[in-house]
């Protein structure tokens, strides 16, 4: 492999030192402004590139900067890259690039027994190592005898490196992301190719900083050919991915681009309503620059007035969306209630984050559902889905808005931190083969009814501009039919009830829940949204080990799929694994009337592959219950 | 083209549910006579309105109409108009609604200066509710809630649109119906936010609460009927005017009809220090302004977020969905 021809040639590589491994879990951590998650990016892309599988957790401080060198600071990028398909970032990890001593600190626990340990011993001084409480150096200590520690003085070997591009002290030691990260490019046996492209695109119209982070780069890279400090690097070959086109993308990109899609299936305008908050803000982001599409956004001066906005988009015929998480979500739902009494079609996504309140606004967790499903006043029934894994945003957003428009009703998509801001490879689909969305508009003038309901239970979608249709439509209970104001307590019940029939008529309208495994065993591990990764390698795991678990993951959590209790009673145990106190696990139970047990977690972190498999070894240890029980009760809705 | 529409034509088929003797009958009537003067058509109108009395105005209009939730009709006027900036859009609110639950919603609509009319009926009394004092209400009001007085200040609508940025202010009188035809129609007629206050008697709750202004005999003197260009003059036979002394105006009693010195009204000069102070010109000190205060010309949200689409479609072409789903750095799995 040669250097890009900018730089001289490195020299040949001897292949007797990469050993091929299956997979391997990297984290880069330092403060914040170390540029963690950029260096992060930059390898899952390349391996994506190089044709592994990838699976990323970006892990990140609430606060912009946090006092430098503290453990508060500390920003962190978790990524596995993998031979074969992976689903989740790894729950240890092989290799842990610290480059100050509070990241060493908030890291270390981590770290595999035996793993590679990279540090910047640079910033091991006597300060560092008080800001992040340790009351010696852990360089000098025993504390880190279990793994291979390579002390590396990355800020000089940086500084040094980048002095032919002429930029000052401190902008020089900003380079240091790119030494560490050619480092383990060389370490990890990957092309510099993407990310030297990439510097050249950001960098370009500063020649000085392109050139200086290329050299850093490069410097990195050699370091780790030249040094001898390395026995070993380790290459993992390109997985088998279904053959295709492939990219990148976290959930938030995939969830704008599905929304674009969705948009030009229905042939309608995309309107993107929606107030700043983490993590969702990034959706905003993304579509702002889509106005080529005729995507219209709207930052709202607060969660009220984006919600609001996308209401009224909807009644002018727009596919209105807005977003946002928990704290803002609650915040919005007097006006979902609005938009199920008017019975227009819009798309609110909660991307969870740990709460109640303010909570932790940068980690995840998936405490919004029952917020979702039931948080409004009154008999107030939304459709809720909840997307899998950041590629299947995109699959989410096209289903929302079809069944949104679909049943004039509003679809939540509960997306969560974890999902929004990971990344995985999602397989680029054709625009000709995603099937339409027909969107049919009331045009029958004379005799119009605006509650007049068609073979889905859906009232028309008549919008403004359009002669005869004139009404009136409001938050008040309507009439039936004819949408008139009505206090009759008959009509009252009868439209409570046509509301909760669009959402019992959505389950007969998606796919019956898929098991993976058997159908009947012992063990059915339930899941639903960002926790399928984890829950499946840990099914394939006790599936390898005998056991007879099997895995269903539910998208739809309202309704659910019409074959739910049917699944769920065909086993003998039921453990739902959920990042809350066990919010789906007692819909289940209240639903099903059977036994679920849960495993909840609520730390701000994903499930561990191995959090899981113990506790499915723990339920299947336990004495066994009736089976009778659950198969009578399976199938009572 | 079928025949003109007429008042009756803007008349939807609900029945009227304001109390008797209500001032918001008043208004409903000035705004179907103008919208039929001004041949606007009905399937391009929207009524968009929170909660409250006056918010029920949609549901009498033969258009189209939202009956919103509380304080938030700007916000959904805002989002039907980016969906469609064709639309004629009125948004209805009242003091309570507009002023209190929804003044944030109602500020930042009227500074993005989007295309569409808001009307604020105030009585300065939470009616609905069953005569809570209001945002409106003088200190010291005394009701269901406030037994032994109000403490709050109240806001001046007016000041509050003008520090907000409004493009088009103006103020009317629910007993002086021709002269509220000619305002709507002057709102109807600005290109961005119109903001129109309208005095609107409670008779249940705060009746007479603007009788100085809407008693035929008092009017005169106690209104002050803006007229562009011309010197501000008032009183039952033209016999006083506004006069500027240094920063303040003061009455002046005109000497043989004489208008020499007499402040003149300039609705169109952008700085908004003369609509300010005018906005701030309180019964019984000085008469009360009514008719168009401020009317500026200012592009508006809307047009300009169309602006911005089309140079995005005219710089990058009609999005294209395959371009979009290739973007970024791609690879190819055998």
């Amino acid at each position: 492999m040669k250097n890009p021809d900018t730089l001289e040639e490195a020299p040949a590589i001897d292949d007797s030192r990469i050993r091929l491994v299956d997979r391997v879990a990297i984290r880069f951590a330092g403060d914040s402004g170390d540029g963690m998650q950029l260096a992060g990016t930059q390898f899952t892309n390349t391996s994506a590139i190089f044709g592994n599988d990838v699976s990323t957790l970006p892990d990140f401080p609430a606060e912009i900067r946090a006092p430098a060198g503290t453990l508060a600071g500390v920003s962190g990028f978790q990524i596995q890259i993998s031979s074969d398909d992976i689903f989740t970032p790894g729950d240890r990890i092989d290799a842990l690039i610290a480059m100050n001593p509070a990241a060493l600190k908030a890291n270390l626990a981590d770290l595999a027994g035996g793993g590679i340990l990279i540090v910047n011993s640079d910033e091991f001084t006597p300060a560092n190592l008080k800001r992040a409480g340790y009351a010696e150096n852990p360089l000098e200590s025993d504390l880190l005898a279990d793994y291979r520690v390579h002390q590396i003085p990355i800020t000089t070997h940086t500084v040094e490196a980048v002095k032919e591009a002429g930029l000052g002290s401190k902008e020089s030691a900003r380079c240091r992301n790119f030494y560490a990260l050619g480092l383990v490019f060389w370490l990890y046996d990957r092309p510099l190719e993407t990310t030297q492209n990439w510097i050249r695109r950001k960098f370009g119209k500063r020649e000085d900083i392109a050139r200086a982070n290329e050299l850093a780069l490069h410097a990195g890279y050699n370091f780790g050919e030249t040094a001898e400090m390395f026995a070993l690097r380790y290459r993992v070959e390109p997985a088998k991915l279904p053959p295709g086109r492939y990219r990148n993308l976290t959930g938030n990109q995939a969830l704008a681009i599905g929304l674009v899609a969705a948009t030009r299936l229905a042939k309608k305008t995309l309107f993107y309503g929606s107030y700043p908050i983490t993590p969702a803000s990034d959706i905003l982001h993304v579509l702002a620059g889509y106005k080529h599409f005729d995507v219209r956004t709207f930052q709202a001066e607060d969660e009220i007035a984006a919600v609001c906005s996308t209401i009224g988009a909807a009644y002018a015929g727009a596919i209105g969306v807005t977003a946002s998480s928990g704290p803002g979500i609650a915040l919005k739902q007097e006006a979902i209630g609005l938009a199920v009494m008017t019975e227009l079609p819009i798309i609110v996504i909660d991307v969870q984050r740990g709460g109640p309140s303010t909570g932790l606004p940068t980690k995840t967790e998936q405490a919004d559902l029952w917020q979702a499903i039931v948080g409004r006043n009154g008999e107030c029934p939304v459709a809720v889905i909840a997307p899998m894994s950041p590629a299947d945003c995109f699959e989410a957003a096209i289903e929302a808005v079809r069944i949104a428009t679909r049943f004039m009703l509003p679809v939540m998509i509960l997306s969560d931190g974890y999902i929004a801001n990971s990344a995985e490879p999602w397989r680029v689909v054709k625009a000709a083969d995603l099937a339409p969305i027909e969107i049919r508009h009331a045009t029958n003038g004379g005799d119009f009814k605006p509650y007049q309901r068609d073979d889905h239970g859906s009232r028309p979608w008549a919008i403004p501009g359009t002669p005869g249709l004139e009404h009136r439509v409001g938050g008040l209970e309507k009439a039936a039919i004819t949408g008139n104001v009505s206090y009759d307590p008959d009509n009252h019940q009868r439209m409570i009830n046509q509301r909760a029939d669009k959402i019992d008529r959505i389950a007969h309208e998606v796919p019956p829940q898929a098991v993976f495994g058997d159908t009947t065993g012992d063990l059915l591990i339930v899941t639903w949204g960002g926790t399928y990764g984890a829950a499946r390698t840990a099914t394939q795991r006790l599936q390898a080990q005998g056991a007879s678990v099997s895995h269903a993951h539910l998208r739809w959590m309202n309704p659910f799929p019409a074959n739910l209790g049917e699944v769920l009673g065909s086993f003998k145990h039921v453990l739902v694994c959920e990042l809350n106190m066990g919010q789906l696990q007692t819909l289940i139970r209240g639903r099903y009337a059977l036994d679920a047990e849960g495993l909840h977690k609520v730390k701000g972190r994903p499930f561990m592959v191995s959090e899981i498999v113990d506790a499915a070894e723990r339920v299947l240890k336990a004495p066994s219950k009736s089976t009778g029980t659950h198969k009578s009760n399976g199938g009572v809705a | 083209m079928s025949a003109p529409l007429t008042l009756k034509d803007f008349k939807s088929d609900q029945e009227v549910r304001w109390c008797p003797g209500c001032g918001d009958y008043a208004i409903l009537s000035a705004m179907q006579k103008a919208l039929a003067d001004l041949g606007v058509s009905r399937e391009n109108t929207v009524f968009v309105s929170g909660i409250g009395c006056s918010s029920r105005f949609p549901y009498y209009m033969n258009t189209y109409g939202f009956h919103s939730i509380h304080g938030r009709a700007p916000a959904v006027a805002t989002g039907v108009k980016c969906a469609n900036p064709e639309l004629d859009v009125w948004v209805i609110t009242g003091d309570g609604d507009g002023l209190s639950i929804g003044l944030g919603q109602l500020v930042h609509a009227i500074r993005r200066n989007l295309d569409f009319k808001i009307i604020l009926f105030n009585n300065r009394i939470y009616g609905l509710t069953k005569g809570q004092y209001s945002p409106t209400s003088e200190t010291g009001k005394v009701t269901k809630s406030t037994p032994d007085g109000s403490l709050d200040q109240p806001l001046n609508p007016l000041t509050v649109a003008l520090a907000s940025g409004a493009t088009f202010v103006a103020r009317c009188v629910d007993a002086d119906v021709k002269h509220m035809q000619e305002v709507i129609a002057r709102a109807a007629a600005h290109r961005g936010t119109a903001f129109v206050e309208v005095y609107q008697d409670c008779n249940v709750y705060n009746h007479h609460a603007f009788e100085y202004a809407t008693d035929k005999k008092q009017r005169p003197d106690h209104l002050l009927y803006l007229e562009h260009g011309k010197p501000m003059v008032f009183g039952a036979g033209s016999d006083r005017g506004i006069r500027l002394d240094g920063l303040r105006p003061v009455v002046e009693k005109l000497d043989n009809g004489n208008q020499d010195g007499l402040l003149k009204h300039d609705e169109s000069v952008h700085d908004p220090t003369l609509a300010m102070f005018l906005a701030r010109m309180k019964h019984p000190e000085f008469p009360e302004p009514v008719g168009v205060l401020r009317a500026v010309s200012a592009p508006t949200y809307e047009r300009r977020l169309m602006a911005q689409v089309q140079a995005a479609v005219e710089k990058r072409g009609n999005g294209d969905l395959d371009d979009l789903f290739n973007s970024g750095d791609v690879w190819d799995a055998k």
